[in-house]
Formats: C-alpha cells, sequence, structure tokens
C-alpha cells in the first residue's frame, strides 16, 4: 500500500512537472462574490476574457462556494501548474500566505491584498489608489450638485471605505470649498454589503439633509443606493467596475478599479510576472472614471476639463489627495 | 428639529418597520400556537428570492407575491413536518431552515440569471405607492395636511395590508372559537387533544399562517423597498422581529408597538448616525444595539414579566 502510494505520488508529480515545463497557463479566483457580480470579480474575469482573445492564451477560472475552499483551490492550481495563480479580494491574503511557501516555482498575484514580499518572494500584491479615483468623481459630483450637498453611502464601516469617502469629499471640496459633504456607513458587520433597504432609506434620509448626488461603495447594498437615486430623481454614482448603464440617466458616473487591468497585465506577462507590491494609480491607469455613452451628456466639458486636469496634477505630484488609510484621520470629513 | 424632519423620520420608520411587523405577526401565531419560530428569517429570505424572480419573469407583482408566499409556506411545512410531525427540535428545525434559504435563494439565483446570486433589477412588476384619496388637495393644510401626504398616504398596498393585519390579527386570536383553541395549544396541548381537537391540525395551521405573513415581509422587501433581490437581503430583520415577539410579550397591538419603535430607533439612527447631546455622543453602534438591549431589558423582568406561552418549544406528544 505505501508502495503503491510512493509510485502513485512519484506518478503524480512527474506529471505535474511535466506540466509546468510544458506550459503554464494562468488560473483565476474569484472571490465568493462570484465571477457575475457586475463590479469587482466581473472586472477581473473581463479582463482575462480580453486577454484571452488578444493572445490566443488559456486560463482556468473557478468560483468559490465557501471561506474553506480558498486554501483548496490555490493548492490545486498550483499542483497542476498553472501560473501565475490570480486572486481577487482582500481574504485571499492569509491564504496565500499560507500556501505560497510550499510551491516556490508557482506565483501567485492577490488584489486587494496584502502578503509579505520579504516573507514569500512569489507573491505578487496589488493595491489601488482609491482615494485618487473618488477625488475625481468627488469634483464631478461637486459640480453636477444643485444644492451644494453631496454625500457617500459606505458598506461596512473599514479603514478601506473610509479611504473612499475622504478621497470623494476632497474631490467635492475641491470644486466647492463651501459643499456640504455627508457620509453614512449602512454598518459595522459584513451584512452591509448585502442590505439594500437600509442602503435606500440612508440615500433618502440623506436626500433629506438636501443631497443631490450619492457615492455608493457599498458592494450589493450600492444598487439600493443607485435605485433610490433613480427612483426620487437625484445623481448617484457607481463603483468599482462601470455601473453607469444600471439606471440611465441618473447614475452621474462610476468610480473605476482597473481590476481587468490588473489581471490583464499578470497575465501578460505570465512566467516572467515582477512579484513584490504593487500600486494601481492615476499614473498607470489603475484607477479612474467612467466616462460613456450612458453619461458623456450629463457631465459639461468645463468639469470634464478640470477633472483631467486635476487627473494630471495629481500624477505629477502637484495635488496630493489625502490617503486615509496612512494615518486614520481625514480633513475633508468627518465621520 | 422640524415638523418635516420629524414626518421623514416618522416615514422612515413606517417603511422599516412593516416588514419587522409582518414577521413579528407571523411568529404571534407560531408561539401562541406552540412553537418556536426561528426560521422567520428565512422564510422571509426564501419568499423575497421568489417574489422577486417571479415578479421578474411575469412582470407582475401579484404573480411575484404568489410565489413568495407559496415559498415561505413550503419553509413552514418543512419545519412542521420536522418539528411537528416528527417531534424535532423547533430551534434546530427552525436555524436549518434560516441556512437552508440562507444557501438556495443564492444558488437558484445563480442558475436561473447568472448575476452572482441575485435577481435582475426590476423595471416592472413592483408595487406602485398609493397616493390616498385628497393627500394632494390637503397637502396645504398646516400641520394635518403634511402628516396625511407625506406620512400616510403614498406607501405600498403592503404597509396598510401589514397594519389591517394587526386588528385582524387581535381579533382572530382573541375573538374567535379558531384562536382560542390556537392559543390553548400554545399552552397545554393536552386540554385541547382530551376534547377532541386535533393538536397537530391546529399547529400546522398556526404555522401555515406564519408562512403567509413571512412571504408578505419578503415580497415587501425584494419588490416594494428594493426592485430585485440580493442575497442576505433580509439581513438578521427575522431575529428583530422576534426580539420584538419578546418585547411585545406575544400580544398583537404590542407587536404593533414594538415593531414600530424598533423602526423608529433604526431610522433615527441612520438619520442622525452619531447622536451628540453636548455632554456626551451617542454613537450610531449604540442606536442599532438598542432593540436588543431592550429585549433584554424586558426578558429580566424590570418591565413586567414576560411570559411566553406555556407549551411554547415543545412537541406534544399523545399519551397512550
Amino acid at each position: 500500500m505505501t508502495l503503491m502510494t510512493k509510485i502513485l505520488g512519484a506518478a503524480a508529480t512527474g506529471l505535474a512537472l511535466t506540466a509546468t515545463a510544458s506550459f503554464a497557463d494562468p488560473a483565476l479566483i474569484y472571490d465568493l462574490g462570484g465571477k457575475f457580480d457586475k463590479s469587482f470579480n466581473e472586472a477581473a474575469f473581463n479582463g482575462a476574457t480580453r486577454w484571452a482573445a488578444e493572445t490566443g492564451g488559456e486560463f482556468k477560472d473557478i468560483e468559490l462556494t465557501s471561506e474553506a475552499q480558498r486554501e483548496q483551490a490555490l493548492r490545486r492550481f498550483a499542483e497542476q501548474g498553472f501560473s501565475p495563480v490570480i486572486t481577487t479580494g482582500f481574504s485571499f491574503s492569509t491564504p496565500i500566505a499560507n500556501v505560497a511557501g510550499d510551491y516556490p516555482d508557482t506565483k501567485f498575484v492577490t488584489i486587494d491584498g496584502w502578503v509579505d514580499p520579504d516573507a514569500n518572494p512569489n507573491v505578487l500584491s496589488i493595491g489601488f489608489s482609491e482615494h485618487e479615483g473618488s477625488y475625481l468623481v468627488g469634483m464631478i459630483a461637486g459640480e453636477a450638485s444643485e444644492s451644494g450637498t453631496v454625500s457617500f453611502v459606505g458598506g461596512m464601516d473599514i479603514p478601506l471605505i473610509r479611504k473612499f469617502a475622504c478621497g470623494f469629499a476632497q474631490g467635492a471640496k475641491a470644486v466647492n470649498p463651501d459643499a456640504k459633504i455627508i457620509a453614512n456607513m449602512i454598518g459595522t458587520d459584513p451584512t452591509a454589503w448585502n442590505d439594500p433597504v437600509k442602503a435606500s432609506e440612508l440615500t433618502k434620509a440623506q436626500m433629506s439633509q438636501g443631497s443631490d448626488v450619492i457615492f455608493a461603495a457599498a458592494g450589493a447594498s450600492g444598487l439600493g443606493v443607485l435605485q433610490t437615486a433613480a427612483d426620487e430623481g437625484a445623481y448617484g454614482i457607481g463603483v468599482d467596475s462601470n455601473q453607469n448603464y444600471l439606471y440611465p440617466g441618473s447614475v452621474l458616473t462610476s468610480m473605476l478599479k482597473r481590476v481587468d487591468n490588473a489581471v490583464y497585465d499578470a497575465m501578460s506577462a505570465g512566467a516572467d510576472l515582477e512579484t513584490g507590491v504593487q500600486v494601481k494609480d492615476l499614473s498607470n491607469r489603475g484607477v479612474g472614471f467612467a466616462l460613456d455613452g450612458y453619461n458623456e451628456t450629463m457631465i459639461d466639458f468645463d468639469t470634464l476639463s478640470a477633472v483631467y486636469a486635476a487627473a494630471g496634477d495629481i500624477v505629477s505630484g502637484e495635488i496630493e489627495v489625502h490617503d486615509y488609510t496612512v494615518d486614520n484621520t481625514c480633513p475633508a470629513v468627518e465621520f | 428639529m422640524d415638523l418635516m424632519t420629524l414626518l421623514q423620520i416618522l416615514d422612515s420608520t413606517v417603511r422599516l418597520g412593516t416588514p419587522l411587523l409582518l414577521m413579528c405577526l407571523a411568529g404571534l401565531f407560531s408561539e401562541r400556537a406552540g412553537v418556536v419560530d426561528i426560521g422567520l428569517e428565512g422564510k422571509a429570505l426564501a419568499a423575497a428570492f421568489f417574489s422577486a424572480a417571479f415578479a421578474y419573469y411575469s412582470g407582475s407583482v401579484w404573480v411575484g407575491l404568489l410565489a413568495g408566499v407559496l415559498a415561505a409556506i413550503a419553509f413552514s411545512m418543512i419545519h412542521g413536518l420536522a418539528s411537528i410531525t416528527f417531534r424535532g427540535n423547533q430551534l434546530i428545525s427552525g436555524v436549518a431552515l434560516n441556512f437552508l434559504a440562507s444557501g438556495v435563494t443564492v444558488l437558484i439565483a445563480q442558475t436561473w440569471f447568472a448575476q452572482g446570486g441575485r435577481t435582475p433589477t426590476l423595471e416592472e412588476g413592483r408595487y406602485s405607492n398609493i397616493t390616498l384619496p385628497f393627500a394632494e388637495s390637503l397637502q396645504d393644510v398646516p400641520i394635518i395636511g403634511p402628516i396625511y401626504y407625506e406620512l400616510i398616504s403614498g406607501h405600498s398596498i403592503l404597509v396598510y395590508v401589514a397594519f389591517l393585519l394587526v386588528p385582524l390579527s387581535w381579533w382572530v386570536l382573541f375573538r374567535t372559537r379558531f384562536g382560542l383553541r390556537l392559543r390553548a395549544v400554545g399552552e397545554n396541548p393536552a386540554a385541547v387533544d382530551t376534547a377532541g381537537i386535533s393538536v397537530q391540525r391546529l399547529r400546522f395551521a398556526a404555522i401555515i399562517i406564519a408562512g403567509v405573513l413571512c412571504g408578505l415581509a419578503g415580497s415587501y422587501l425584494a419588490t416594494a423597498l428594493q426592485a430585485g433581490f440580493v442575497r442576505e437581503m433580509t439581513a438578521g430583520r427575522g431575529y428583530i422581529a422576534l426580539a420584538a415577539l419578546i418585547f411585545a410579550k406575544w400580544r398583537p397591538w404590542y407587536c404593533l408597538s414594538a415593531t414600530m419603535l424598533f423602526g423608529l430607533l433604526q431610522a433615527i439612527a441612520l438619520r442622525y448616525q452619531n447622536i451628540d447631546l453636548g455632554a456626551f455622543v451617542i454613537p450610531v453602534q449604540f442606536m442599532n444595539a438598542l432593540p436588543y438591549i431592550l429585549t433584554i431589558v424586558i426578558l429580566a423582568g424590570f418591565v413586567g414579566a414576560a411570559i411566553p406561552p406555556r407549551a411554547s418549544g415543545e412537541p406534544y406528544v399523545k399519551e397512550r
């Protein structure tokens, strides 16, 4: 029996090695939100499909159904010789840190997560400068607002979400120093990501305090915000993916987090992928705002040129957008 | 605080309190008949999904409502089968139903719509808000006008149904023979059995009523307040409704005041977030926790004793 296992084990290792040598296709693991979430994970899928279409390459992907599958999926892809193994969502930080050491020849990528590059030299951690993108949509909101009050609805009250709110507030203040900014969080536990009912009420409460442009960074709850804004005749601003098409004429723009580009770049680099820590910001078009057929007539040219100028200034360092997560304070808004 | 702000908060209270009220009444019928129903959350969630899904396919909110109610009744029947027919533990059966609903809704939604476990956004097939007669013309009458226009008029039909269900529940439970027997089954099933009335049938009737009410609650969440289903969208409201039921000491009218009080607390929390009282600040987390704190205070017997129906939670075993 033991001998048998050894032989089988050896055979399996041999197969895995041949697999690595002959081809190293990339693999993609989505977070629990699922492949078609219209937002974060779907952006990753879109990036991968674009890479496949342009290069004729192939990739494997998997959707998780439970927390426990994270490590399992990572190990399976690594053992089958896939590289790089790309994951979306900050929850992959720990599983990757646990697994990466066992597969030194496989490269792992975590989008939104963070793995110590010294301890795990074969991992690339990709972060985004959400505050810069939020600053730009904040400017658009400040210009579009007639009441001078704009607001922010966050999902769970975590530093990452405050980073969105802080950038947004700074942008609105930049175009209208007297702008009143209301920032509320839906809750302090994970149900906040899936409570559109509460998000709707929060939006209504903000609107009754004068807000007429509402930026939602709240996962699936954000749909409640955009829905209410559309129902009540205010502007909503989407997040992560381009959500302009959801409620045409009501979604002013969307703050983009180019997860698709991050995936595309990682897949293009393939085996030569540089590991370490990467920050996707305005300068490498990692964040931005969405302008398309649905909203091009809703934003006037003066606003657009001001926003593009500000984007240039942020890249050149002339404007410095404060990052909430650096010191856990925000100069532009109180929480 | 001016009248308008007050009215907006009360308006929000009604919207947030209505699903709680419906689920609280569902729990009332069930527990009065001696069946503890911790599965309110799961039933409402299943109803929310099926009402949104069928409203999407048919374009009619009523088809959705029917599907939602049937789904909630189906869940009730599973609960009944496990805990009435086979005399299993009611709490365990209820918890299992919550997990089942949480998983099965996302699974079916993903299979049918492939949108990450939610239904597409409903364009039609939602409840429209009802403007009561004279609301527009009375709008300018001082005080009464705005109250009528802002607060009383302009809700979806389920809100009015929910409020009418309170006196109806009271009447059924306390003024009909069925209600008397139902309450008796929750207090002393052996006596009812001795009188030649089927305990099991009465308990099944009670949980079917609970299913219908949970169906209304789910349908209200998914197709009146929102335009579609997202995973876990009940977000713990079933548990708050259970807390409200204890707070209401298992009485219909108190159910109304308890759920509206909890709705008001949520509305205030959403409107003001951190409340600055000058000397100190009440954090929003405290406001959100207040329903549970109040329930514990009630349970501890500070405001009169909260005594559940005596046979609540116990499967009835016929003597041989």
